[in-house]
């Protein structure tokens, strides 16, 4: 992140860390319509047996709880090191002018 | 119901009441500035932090609730757990940072932030305040069925118990204490909750289900001789009257002296009646449960499988279970639920409670509180996917939830705090199926209320178990009632009275301000508590989140991610949400049936508003916007600091 001016560098990040949130949040809105969709015009999917003697209905349920944890973990994994990234190129840079 | 006082649990109940109490003095003694009164000062550490946002958030709804829920409708009261975490997704991923960045207390603040407008200021209190009230409604209600079996009080009492303790807590401290007692609670929440799936896996399932401490009734059965569609007689007992509701008939016999009513059933040609539990409400005002006065316990705890199924085979007793195959077995068993119907008998109102066998494939599918399948019809479809929408939506614009953003000192902490906090209630939401499920079939339920039952599975296991949970349980409420009463006077006293009406009060005299709006907000929830009696608090809740998703979610969205937008634009949004979704709630089936007009002739037939006014809020924000553009002179970048 080669910018001189931090607010800039601060406004890059923010857009960085916001665009990750944004994608992610789509990704989970995705599989969430799917279930209220299945769940409305392909009710009897649901009842299908697909795991361990589960529904599909339960699967999908906790499927869903499991993901947005792991969807969770992901984002912070990233924006923490975007952070990182941009405190490093700070330092760099202070150190540069030194 | 009526239900024996234990000692233990009222023994553990006063050493919690009294920790809770003792925390909120011993930091509400730190405490000197308004800032650390509404916020804490920014001063609290990230997992303290997280683990309290789930303490917050895993309220009565969450923990009396969904279990009660699902005991009763199985999956759908499920759904409730899917939607209130999918709810996360939106608050961690769209909301979190931005607010931070915003750098406000309340959420009228934030939304503020870039504007300082005085119709923000007022629309947002307003919602603020409704929204918190709406959340306060089945907090009060949890409280008060938490008392009847713990201390043998009636629902009105424990409603007022919850209130008084929480005003005093507010009143003396504020939000440090609340924080910490959140997180104590919270985290024994959790722990808990996974004792008791414990228990249950460990127990299996059993027909009928007996406990050493809990004998389950085993219910009559009677042959009648009949003619035409007339009871002629019945052997040992006079029959009364019959009646019919909807496409069922139940008939009144007596034994005695006693009247009970039975569920006259026609199994392959040939009648059967099957005993039911009933409460009449006589016209004097006094009520028999099962014909008989309240004191002599003739009313039972019921919900049992009537077939258990492993691999084919039909076994009246499991042994322990494996997670999955607890599940498993419940899909392949069948399950008897108690559904109510009110019928009219003279002067007396009659509440039947009669078994239905539904087959566990069933229970364990979405449909049997918001029907989805093909034979459903279009407002019951609605229903299910405006639930969905506003649990989905509403959890990251509820005001309390929000005001946890800013104690803690970075937008990285915050959102740690916040992953942590969706990974601990997530894993409790996983364990209110085990839970809700073991109550459904291990005949604890109480028929007047759902809310009871997993701590009334838990007292099925053992006394101690019991109080530690129902103990667990009330501080649950009293942490979530008190955090929404910060937030409600807040709303009042620091963005309605300091900020829109423009009194410069001295910080000393913002803190008495908001302690005095706190002890009217209680009052007011007190009295909410004692009229929604016997609703079961998720559904309640339901209406907390629709709300606040329809007023606040269109508004915080748009001024984060649109550029263009105007104050005029989220303060109409705001309104539009408000009223659209009261409205809809406020005709919905189940006000028309507390008005006491029958739920069937309501209005509409739509018991959640989200689908309908969310919408409505989006487009009023950005055809407003349009209207009545942004000034230039606050044309900052929206992501601002």
């Amino acid at each position: 992140m080669h910018v001189n001016n931090t607010a800039e560098e601060k406004e890059a990040l923010t857009q960085q860390k916001s665009k990750l949130g944004v994608s992610l949040f789509f990704i989970y809105l995705v599989c969430y319509a799917g279930f209220v969709i299945l769940g409305v015009f392909k009710y009897e999917l649901l009842a299908t047996t697909v795991f361990f003697g589960l529904n599909l209905a339960l699967t999908y349920g906790i499927g869903l709880i499991i993901f947005a944890v792991i969807l969770g973990v992901i984002y912070n994994y990233y924006c923490t090191r975007y952070e990182d990234q941009a405190e490093e190129a700070d330092n760099q840079m202070e150190g540069g002018s030194k | 119901m009526i239900y024996d006082i234990s000692f233990t649990a009222l023994a553990f109940f006063f050493i919690f009441v009294g920790l809770v109490l003792g925390l909120s003095f011993y930091f509400g003694r730190k405490k000197s500035s308004s800032s650390s009164y509404y916020a804490a000062g920014g001063q609290i550490h990230w997992a303290v932090n997280g683990i309290a946002f789930a303490g917050d958030y895993l309220s009565a709804a969450s923990f009396l609730g969904i279990c009660g829920m699902i005991a009763i409708a199985g999956f759908d009261g499920f759904l409730y757990a899917i939607g209130f975490l999918a709810g996360w997704i939106v608050a961690l991923f769209l909301i979190a940072e931005p607010f931070k960045r915003l750098g406000k207390y309340t959420f009228t603040d934030a939304l503020n932030a870039k504007f300082n407008s005085r119709a923000i200021t007022l629309t947002a209190s307003i919602s603020t305040l409704i929204i918190s009230i709406f959340y306060l409604i089945p907090q009060m209600v949890g409280a008060g069925d938490l008392v009847m079996p713990l201390l043998g009080l009636p629902h009105w009492a424990g409603v007022i118990l919850v209130g008084a303790i929480v005003i005093a807590i507010v009143a003396s401290a504020g939000m440090a204490s609340t924080t910490y007692v959140q997180f104590l609670k919270g985290g024994l929440l959790i722990v808990l909750s996974l004792a008791l799936t414990v228990y249950i896996l460990r127990n299996g399932l059993s027909t009928p289900p007996d406990f050493k401490e809990n004998n389950y009734h085993t219910f009559i059965e009677l042959t009648p001789e009949t003619k035409d569609d007339k009871l002629v007689s019945v052997q040992g007992w006079n029959v009364i009257t019959q009646q019919r509701s909807g496409d069922k008939t139940f008939v009144k016999l007596e034994q005695n002296g006693i009247e009970r009513w039975f569920d006259w059933q026609k199994q392959d040609g040939k009648s059967l009646l099957k005993e039911t539990l009933t409460i009449t409400l006589k016209n004097d005002g006094t009520s028999l449960y099962n014909g008989e006065v309240k004191e002599n316990r003739k009313f039972y705890q019921v919900g049992h499988l009537s077939k258990i199924i492993v691999n084919g085979q039909e076994l009246s007793q499991t042994g322990p279970l494996g997670p999955f195959e607890f599940l498993s077995t419940i899909k392949d068993s069948e399950v008897v639920r108690f559904l109510q119907v009110k019928l009219t008998d003279g002067n007396d109102q009659v509440s039947v409670y009669y078994p239905e066998v539904t087959s566990g494939s069933k229970f364990m599918l979405p449909g049997l509180k918001y029907k989805i399948g093909s034979d459903a019809n279009l407002w019951s479809k609605m229903d299910f996917v405006s639930l969905m929408l506003a649990l989905f939506l509403g959890t990251a614009a509820l005001p309390h939830i929000l005001i946890r953003y800013y104690t803690v000192k970075t937008p990285r902490d915050a959102r740690k705090s916040t992953i942590l906090a969706i990974a601990a209630i997530g894993g409790f939401y996983i364990l209110t199926l085990f839970i809700g499920l073991g109550a459904g079939v291990n005949g604890v339920m109480d028929v007047e209320s759902s809310n009871m039952a997993a701590p009334l599975l838990a007292r099925a296991f053992g006394a101690a178990l019991f109080s530690i949970i129902s103990a667990v349980a009330f501080a649950t409420v009293l942490g979530t009632v008190a955090g929404l009463i910060v937030a409600s006077s807040g709303a009042i006293a620091h963005d309605f009275i300091d900020v829109y009406l423009k009194k410069d009060l001295d910080d000393d005299k913002k803190v008495k301000v908001g302690k005095i709006a706190a002890v009217v907000v209680g009052v007011f929830a007190i009295l909410l508590g004692m009229a929604f009696q016997g609703i079961n608090v998720s559904f309640l809740v339901g209406w907390a989140f629709a709300i606040a998703a329809s007023a606040n979610l269109p508004a915080i969205l748009f001024l984060l991610f649109w550029k263009k937008t105007s104050s005029t634009g989220i303060a109409a949004s705001i309104v539009t949400g408000i009223i659209s979704s009261l409205a809809i709630i406020l005709t919905s089936p189940t006000m028309w049936d507390k008005y006491g007009l029958g739920a069937g002739n309501a209005m509409h037939q739509l018991e959640n508003p989200a689908l309908i006014s969310f919408p409505l809020a989006v487009l009023t924000v950005y055809i407003v916007t349009k209207l009545y553009p942004k000034k230039v002179k606050d044309l900052s970048p929206a992501t601002g600091q």
